[in-house]
């Protein structure tokens, strides 16, 4: 994962924490006040709007993302007609952007979803069990992690192909071991306290105890770390998409839009088209940007400091 | 401690031995025949299984296995199909160019981090720190795919500050004219990695003034640059080293950008053009080589973790 959290050593984690979930020592003498405030509702208004325009992308008055609109211009400035105007190939930036989201967007939640589910309940299993089977997934989530991920998808998408559920998946498992690492030392910390002590000598069942003690307790450190997680699938899922390694086109993601925009940069004269680098960047910027801020404020919301990561 | 490194060696080596593997069936599970694109309209099934033959292909795949990883450490990675030039004169080429970018880039980031942190930690959320802590917070959404085209339509194409694309000089040709080129894909590099470092620095310092060391020496009446440099600066180097491995992943990435936004020929543009062209053992070589690279580092980084701070062997 590029910029992924690391959890290498747990003494060290808060000090490993890189990235929004960050632990804040200047910020932990503020009042907590628990309220989301304005600024999350409208970063979450935010995702939400793109998440339904990606949905509802087909019943939008819009030309197909593959049209290619011959009697506007090519490589057009944003005006009526084509609100943020047309790529080199006469096609409707806007309508690109919209049909654009999906590949973000699936594959940041599908693949956080699959590594919540490859890494997080083993994890939650291991760090409530210990013994071998916490050592064993534990070396195996340092290896996996040791391993450069951008290069180790590059390689696999060359032999398997690039279609979005086999992207999804791939960076699903590779993202599986940071999750497992952040979703076990979350439990670790709850394990050893008396009440699950106490449902222990109930003769309550492990699955109980998982399900119905342990889970709660960890979901507010699952839901703000999954975001994270989705941020940064979206990166990297971005990366290759510019790389041309990602979903191939004529299918648009936001990734392929800036390869597209970059390439056209070092054209001749009236061959470049500015608007083809700057709106999917800002789409990108913003999406991440939300994400970013939502996963913070639901961490200090939950005050997810206290659980010690 | 001494079973802890001998622990990491052996995780390191599995590792190495899972990355070799990898590449090895990289260009084994390709859909098509090598002899395919060797031969071209020559592959006839006769030549073919001649080809297969000479190449040792028609041994079973373990043996296949330990011929070409042995060829490996004599260091024969193969040759282009598309060039003839061997893989290892291409990494050879190219890898300058990946350490120019990422020591300049590392210089940059550091530079700036490190005074912009210290100022930041003095007075903990005023109007710099918030600024400074606000400003990277929003580059945390900024990875070089997206402010690296941005950038370069306004400093090459448009200001015509930086050179554009496809200027790549050698150092050893125009050292000037190669500084020149190099420092805008450095900046967007840096970019990344000063996000990490200037939060790390920051809420690093801001823990370790809190602590009773650091008011036992102001009540020493020390000056607060001594304060800073010779009491608070040190022990947040030890998460300074940690979060390596993390920016070292994230600066492959990134050269990998801007290698292909700005066609510098390194190594992320050689494994993409390589891509392209199907030349499969140009990208086995290449992938072999980061690979192993980036994890030799982070364990290097580890060790040097460990050596830093010898509580964490203990864990």
């Amino acid at each position: 994962m590029t910029d992924m959290i690391s959890t290498k050593n747990e003494a060290y984690a808060p000090a490993l924490l890189d990235g929004p979930t960050q632990l804040i020592p200047g910020e932990l003498a503020e009042p907590t006040k628990k309220k989301l405030g304005l600024y999350f509702w409208i970063c979450a208004g935010w995702i939400l709007l793109i998440i339904l325009l990606a949905v509802f992308a087909n019943l939008l008055p819009l030309p197909k993302p593959d049209f290619q609109n011959y009697a506007a211009p090519q490589n057009g400035a944003p005006g009526w007609g084509h609100i943020l105007g047309t790529d080199d190939l006469n096609r409707d930036i806007l309508s690109r952007l919209i049909f654009g989201a999906r590949v973000s967007l699936i594959v940041g939640f599908g693949g956080a979803l699959i590594g919540m589910i490859l890494g997080g309940i083993p994890a939650m299993y291991s760090a409530y069990r210990r013994g071998r089977v916490d050592t064993t997934l534990n070396t195996i989530s340092y290896a996996v992690l040791a391993f450069p991920a951008l290069v180790a998808l590059i390689a696999i998408g060359e032999f398997w192909g690039h279609q979005l559920w086999k992207i999804t998946l791939v960076i699903g498992v590779f993202s599986a071991p940071l999750i497992y690492r952040v979703v076990r030392a979350s439990t670790l910390s709850y394990a050893a306290r008396d009440f699950v002590m106490a449902a222990k000598a109930l003769g309550a069942s492990d699955r109980r105890i998982l399900g119905r003690e342990l889970l709660p307790n960890i979901m507010p450190t699952i839901i703000s770390f999954g975001l994270i997680a989705v941020a940064t699938i979206i990166v990297l899922e971005g990366t290759l998409a510019f790389l041309g390694l990602s979903v191939p086109p004529p299918t648009p993601s936001w990734g392929n839009m800036l390869n597209e925009g970059a390439a056209l940069l070092s054209g001749g004269k009236g061959q470049t088209n500015p608007w083809l680098v700057i709106f999917p960047a800002a789409a990108m910027f913003s999406l991440l940007f939300t994400l970013n801020v939502v996963a913070d404020k639901l961490r200090a919301y939950f005050d997810v400091t206290e659980v010690k990561l | 401690m001494g079973r802890y490194i001998a622990k990491r060696v052996a995780l390191l080596v599995l590792i190495v031995f899972f990355v070799s593997v990898a590449a090895f069936f990289l260009v084994h599970l390709l859909p098509g025949n090598p002899s395919v694109a060797i031969l071209g309209p020559n592959d006839t099934p006769q030549n073919a299984a001649i080809l297969n033959h000479q190449l040792g292909l028609d041994k079973p795949l373990y043996q296949q296995y330990f011929i070409w990883i042995g060829h490996v450490f004599q260091g024969n990675l193969g040759q282009s199909f598309t060039t003839h030039q061997t893989t290892l004169s291409i990494i050879e080429q190219s890898f300058p160019i990946d350490l120019e970018l990422i020591i300049f880039s590392q210089i940059m980031a550091f530079a700036l981090a490190l005074p912009m942190a210290i100022k930041a930690s003095r007075r903990p959320n005023r109007l710099f720190d918030q600024s400074a802590n606000g400003a990277a917070f929003g580059m945390l959404a900024l990875p070089p795919f997206v402010v690296g085209p941005v950038l370069v339509l306004i400093f090459a194409v448009h200001w015509h500050i930086f050179p554009g694309p496809a200027s790549y000089v050698p150092l050893t040709q125009d050292f000037w004219s190669n500084i020149h080129t190099m420092l805008l894909p450095s900046i967007i590099l840096a970019l990344g990695s000063f996000v990490v470092y200037f939060r790390l620095l920051r809420n690093d310092l801001i823990a370790t003034l809190q602590e009773d060391f650091i008011t036992m020496a102001r009540s020493k009446g020390l000056s607060d640059r001594r304060i800073m440099w010779r009491h608070a600066l040190r022990p947040s180097s030890v998460s300074l080293l940690a979060s390596a491995g993390v920016t070292i992943s994230g600066l492959i990435a990134g050269t990998f950008v801007v290698e292909l936004l700005l066609q510098l020929p390194g190594l992320g543009f050689q494994l993409i053009s390589a891509i392209n062209q199907d030349d499969y053992t140009v990208v086995q070589g290449i992938t072999l080589v980061v690979a192993v690279a980036v994890v030799l580092i982070n364990f290097f980084f580890d060790f040097l973790f460990t050596v830093v701070d010898p509580r964490i062997a203990r864990d």
